[in-house]
């Protein structure tokens, strides 16, 4: 009796979530499915299995969908190397600076992403110091940073970083101490400590951190919008305009499903080499 | 390299012992820069629309940053818009978070599932086939109402993670005390979980909030003619972004600022009257809403 109103219950507190997830999340993508084999008639569309629509957008726009899988791969690489260094040390170097360092890598997310964006604008722009110092070193030949592929990869870094720094700090800061002191009693050097103890041991969290960044990176098109000039066009500003310029829905829906389709595939892929502990990396941190 | 450069007059074995947190400190300016650029450019004069370069210093966007119209009501509509699907979407989101730690029930595994799925999917996507949906049901009203159904489709999962994470270091023995003492399952219920979790629902409040008042993509596909913040930004870049803009970041930065340190005393101050774990626990919330919050 008592188990079968605990079930009862449960289907209640549920319901009001699971409808809106199913409705406003589950159908909706059956419907952008079915957008992309609508026939352009003009003024109306049509379902007919037009599946037409998906060889013409790729080979249309297949430039774009390499471009966004290698920024956004690029990004991923980058934040790892900038954000382990970081996560490391606010786990075990970081003292009474724990909370202070922490509240700094979350403080861009309290200004809007947008102005974040638009202030790369203003870093990148000719006339700062950042570019003419690059110029003086002759990293930058022609004072022009932005409108170029590193602009829009910068952004990219910057933005995702912190989505990158803090699971890999979770993980960090739940890993036992005393495993990296016993690599050292037994003759274990940092290098090897590091490579055969630490890193092992955090892969959740670096494998949690690069989902969360590739996959948002991957379909970003305010980076590009801002920081890129016509020859950086990743695969979300095609299908930003093709939505709400020019309106050509069919062939827009087909190339979100393409994305979504390819990014569950690379995730699928990444998560059975990075063994099973992967998807316990969001699991595992929501406990 | 670039780290003895910050540090020149330290001997070289200090070096050695703190070039992770050198380099640490290094990210950490990297992430805080655009902020500083953000600030000290919200006191600019350009001389053009186009707020990029230093001119000269002046006061007058910070008097006169609730004066244009356009930006105001961009900017009621984002509040507004944010606090309902805050509301509604923490409601939910408890709700589900309760369903799922507190009972066995057959579809647990397809909850969660629902649950994770939409925090693992491209914006993008989230936004252009909910654009299909409301294309596909007919002549859709895009407008304040469809920006609010999306806004709590995308709060409900990160909500759901936040007020779970806070259930799971749950002490039981609390509510079986007072269910001894003679409690209804309601009275226990309201003076016995509901303010042990309060911190939990706070947090995820919050980060809804966050949420909701930054997000661009999802907003910019279902908006039809309605603006808010971001999507006022966003068209305004082409034809130059107002430095009043700058202020009112600088404004909202500071709030959410005040907010988290509010917060985290609060935590601190119900933690210790609860005494429910010590902080180690309470640590990984903080984290987990965060991580979401761009």
């Amino acid at each position: 009796m008592a188990a079968l109103r605990s079930r009862v219950s449960a289907y209640g507190l549920l319901l009001p979530g699971a409808f809106w997830l199913i409705v406003f999340f589950v159908v909706p993508l059956y419907f952008l499915g079915r957008l992309s084999l609508d026939t352009n008639e003009l003024t109306y569309y049509k379902f007919n299995w037009h599946w037409q629509n998906y060889s013409d957008a790729l080979s249309l726009y297949d430039t774009q969908f390499v471009r966004s899988f290698i920024y956004s791969g690029l990004a991923t690489l980058i934040c790892l190397l900038l954000a382990y260094p970081l996560a490391y040390a606010i786990a075990f170097k970081a003292g009474r600076w724990r909370h202070a360092l922490l509240l700094a890598v979350v403080a861009p997310f309290f200004t809007t992403y947008l102005i974040r964006t638009i202030s790369w604008v203003t870093i990148l722009s000719a006339e700062s110091p950042v570019v003419e110092v690059l110029e003086f070193l002759h990293i930058v030949n022609n004072g022009r940073l932005l409108a170029t592929a590193p602009a829009v990869v910068a952004g990219l870094v910057y933005n995702y970083l912190p989505f990158m720094v803090l699971p890999i700090y979770a993980s960090l800061e739940r890993l036992d101490t005393r495993l990296m002191e016993a690599a050292k009693d037994l003759y274990a050097n940092a290098a090897t400590t590091f490579f055969k103890v630490t890193l092992p041991l955090s892969a959740p969290g670096v494998v949690a951190g690069t989902l969360l960044t590739f996959i948002p990176a991957t379909g970003d098109y305010v980076n590009a919008e801002f920081l890129g000039g016509p020859g950086n066009q990743m695969i979300g500003n095609v299908i930003q305009s093709l939505y709400l310029k020019q309106q050509e829905y069919p062939a827009a829906a087909a190339l979100s499903f393409v994305l979504m389709a390819i990014i569950l595939v690379v995730v699928l892929i990444y998560i059975r080499f990075a063994g099973s502990e992967a998807l316990m990396g969001e699991e595992g941190m929501a406990r | 390299m670039s780290a003895s450069a910050s540090a020149p007059s330290r001997a070289w074995h200090w070096l050695r012992e703190h070039a992770v947190l050198i380099i640490g400190v290094l990210v950490v300016i990297y992430l805080l820069v655009p902020i500083a650029v953000i600030f000290f450019f919200s006191f600019n004069n350009p001389s053009g629309r186009y707020n990029f370069t230093w001119v000269g210093f002046t006061l007058s966007h910070w008097e006169n940053v609730f004066g244009i119209p356009e930006l105001n009501e961009a900017l009621w509509t984002s509040i507004k818009l944010a606090l309902l699907a805050t509301v509604i979407s923490t409601v939910i989101g408890t709700m589900m978070a309760l369903a799922l730690v507190r009972h066995q029930f057959f579809g647990r595994r397809a909850a969660n599932f629902l649950i994770v799925i939409p925090m693992a999917t491209p914006e993008i996507v989230m936004g252009s086939s909910l654009l299909s949906f409301f294309l596909i049901l007919g002549n859709p009203a895009l407008g304040f109402n469809t920006l609010l159904i999306a806004h709590i489709m995308f709060c409900i999962s990160f909500v759901v993670v936040v007020v779970r994470s806070r259930l799971i270091g749950f002490d039981r023995h609390l509510e079986e005390a007072a269910k001894d003492l003679g409690a209804s399952p309601f009275t226990t219920f309201r003076l016995v979980t509901l303010p042990l979790i309060m911190p939990g629902i706070f947090g995820a409040a919050m980060l809804a909030f966050a949420l909701s008042i930054d997000d661009f993509v999802i907003s910019n596909f279902n908006s039809g003619t309605t603006v808010t913040f971001p999507l006022y930004i966003f068209g305004a870049f082409q034809r130059g972004v107002p430095v009043e803009v700058n202020c009112i970041a600088m404004i909202l930065f500071g709030v959410t600022v005040l907010a988290m340190v509010a917060t985290t005393l609060q935590q601190r101050r119900a933690e210790k009257m609860a005494s429910v774990r010590p902080d180690q626990e309470e640590e990984i919330p903080i984290v987990v809403s965060t991580v979401g919050a761009a």
